[in-house]
């Protein structure tokens, strides 16, 4: 009987779509085992995904902040209004200043009462504590670090000038923070996924014990090593898709509970910063990477052990 | 149809279940192996079914010389032989039919034609109105016969059996084996290991005796 090609494609995923749906039934049949494993996996899947939105946070943040770079001039307490601006207008002629801005003694203060909360403090005392400062924002692009740094002495020597401070240094400091924590993270997913293939593939390991009778029988009526590994590939399938939506709503439970603190925060800072968690991107992904590794752990299991397993 | 030429089976630990076997069984013959236990039987048998592999020695079945055959072509050897044990061999999760279908699920057979080959295999051995049942549910003699409906349903050329009656009474057996001529009068090669001659005698086939892993050319008739 000669069949057409259509139907052996027909015929494969029909027995593909069938050993898929038997693998799930399984797991369900076995609720409670079903449910632990795919919480392993889930949680090993969301450490790292939840380090890494972390990071990305904070880069984000330390980004915004990049044009921040600012210098920060204190001045005298005694100086007229008209040498102050005479200053600020002396200042922004300089080529490697682009824009400055002055702040008198009155208008810190203010800020410095609305933003601490100590406003009761202040009336207290008996004059302003607070200097006047005119905040430049140097030509970041054009200027080396040098540059930055000779540019901060000259402002430093003016003599109006208390102190001249650059306000960049934390960043730095920020950014190598990050480097080191980024690398962390890499390790970290590295090592978990390494878990994931391990639990998946002893979880599976364990299913090929509970079934050796029955890969013995299938054997013996003549079964493909391929045909006994497929239900145990879907097996893994299963478990690595379920997993990375586990790992998923995990994610998605901790931001809600962050949200709001975070929020708090971010309004004490006077930044409309928005806590950002790329929610569509990670349930394209974490599934993505569940399933991936999920399938990867179960082809090392059965490979080890279907050769083992003869009719004898 | 099975041909052993001077064929030695020596296990690692040194022990030699199969001296110098010689014998032949036609295309569409039926044959009892006979012998004590441990003479050989289930050796030979696993030879056949390339569950183990000569030491030395020609096998040849259905013109395959089973020496050169590679690991990955003993799942499709297997598909021309149906195995009959006497424990069954049946999954206990699925049912008469999902048991029966196996073979036909292995090799991808359609599902209508799945359904109606089982179905003639298990009207054939009676059992057809037992086809949603557990296996668990049916009595040693229906589950045997479940076990060579399994075997027969891809209308394999050879039909090996170990020892299919060593559970049941005298009667059951007698069905057994009167299941097995039709089969034979169908043009299937069968061979059966058993103990029990006086079944074996009352039947008038060959009869392939062992002893010691030799033909023992006395009891062979």
């Amino acid at each position: 009987m000669k069949k057409r090609f259509s139907f052996y494609i027909g015929s494969y995923l029909l027995r593909h779509l069938q050993s898929m749906l038997f693998s799930l039934g399984r797991l369900w049949r076995q609720p409670f085992s079903t449910f632990l494993t795919i919480g392993v996996i889930g949680i090993a899947l969301a450490l790292p995904a939840g380090l890494f939105v972390l990071l990305q946070n904070i880069n984000n943040l330390s980004n915004q902040w990049d044009d921040a770079s600012q210098i920060s001039l204190f001045l005298k307490q005694d100086l007229h209004e008209n040498q102050i601006k005479q200053l600020n207008i002396y200042i922004s002629s300089w080529p490697q200043v682009t824009e400055t801005n002055y702040q008198t003694a009155e208008q810190s203060l203010d800020e410095f009462r609305e933003l601490s909360g100590l406003g009761h403090l202040l009336d207290t005392l008996p004059d302003n504590p607070l200097p006047p400062v005119i905040t430049l924002y140097p030509q970041n692009e054009n200027l080396s670090a040098d540059d930055i740094r000779a540019l901060l002495e000259k402002l430093a020597a003016l003599p109006e000038v208390v102190q001249a401070q650059l306000d960049m240094e934390w960043l730095q400091r920020l950014r190598s923070i990050n480097k080191v924590l980024a690398r962390g993270v890499s390790l970290l997913a590295l090592l978990l996924s390494l878990s994931v293939v391990l639990v998946i593939g002893n979880t599976i390991r364990l299913a090929i014990l509970n079934c050796q009778s029955e890969i013995k029988i299938m054997k013996l009526v003549g079964a493909t090593n391929r045909f006994i590994r497929r239900p145990f590939l879907y097996t893994g399938f299963w478990y690595g898709l379920l997993g990375g939506f586990f790992a998923w709503c995990t994610l998605l439970f901790a931001m809600s509970m962050l949200a709001s603190p975070i929020n708090a925060l971010t309004i004490q800072y006077a930044s409309d910063y928005q806590l950002r968690w790329f929610a569509g991107a990670l349930l394209l992904y974490l599934p993505l990477t569940g399933l991936f590794i999920g399938v990867l752990g179960a082809w090392i299991a059965v490979g080890r052990h279907l050769n083992s397993i003869e009719p004898n | 149809m099975i041909q052993f030429t001077d064929v030695y089976k020596r296990y690692p630990s040194r022990y030699e279940a199969l001296s110098g076997l010689s014998f032949h069984l036609k295309e569409a013959e039926m044959a009892f192996l006979t012998g004590h236990s441990g003479a050989g039987k289930s050796t030979l048998l696993k030879l056949i079914a390339l569950i183990e592999r000569s030491t030395h020695g020609q096998v040849l079945v259905n013109g395959q010389n089973l020496s050169r055959l590679s690991k990955g072509k003993v799942p499709y050897y297997r598909r021309q032989i149906g195995l009959v044990f006497q424990d069954h061999n049946l999954l206990h999760d699925r049912t008469v039919f999902d048991n029966v279908a196996l073979p036909l699920v292995i090799e991808g057979e359609e599902h209508r034609e799945i359904g109606r080959r089982v179905r003639a295999s298990l009207d054939k051995v009676g059992l057809l109105s037992k086809e949603r049942s557990l296996p668990i549910a049916l009595s040693g003699g229906e589950q045997q016969r479940v076990g060579i409906a399994r075997a027969v349903v891809n209308r394999p050329p050879i039909l090996l059996a170990d020892e299919p009656t060593g559970n049941l009474d005298p009667d059951l057996s007698r069905d057994i084996m009167q299941l097995f001529e039709q089969f034979n009068q169908v043009g299937v090669t069968v061979f059966i290991a058993t103990h029990d001659l006086d079944l074996v005698q009352s039947m008038p086939h060959r009869q392939i005796a062992i002893q010691n892993g030799r033909i023992d050319s006395r009891m062979s008739l």
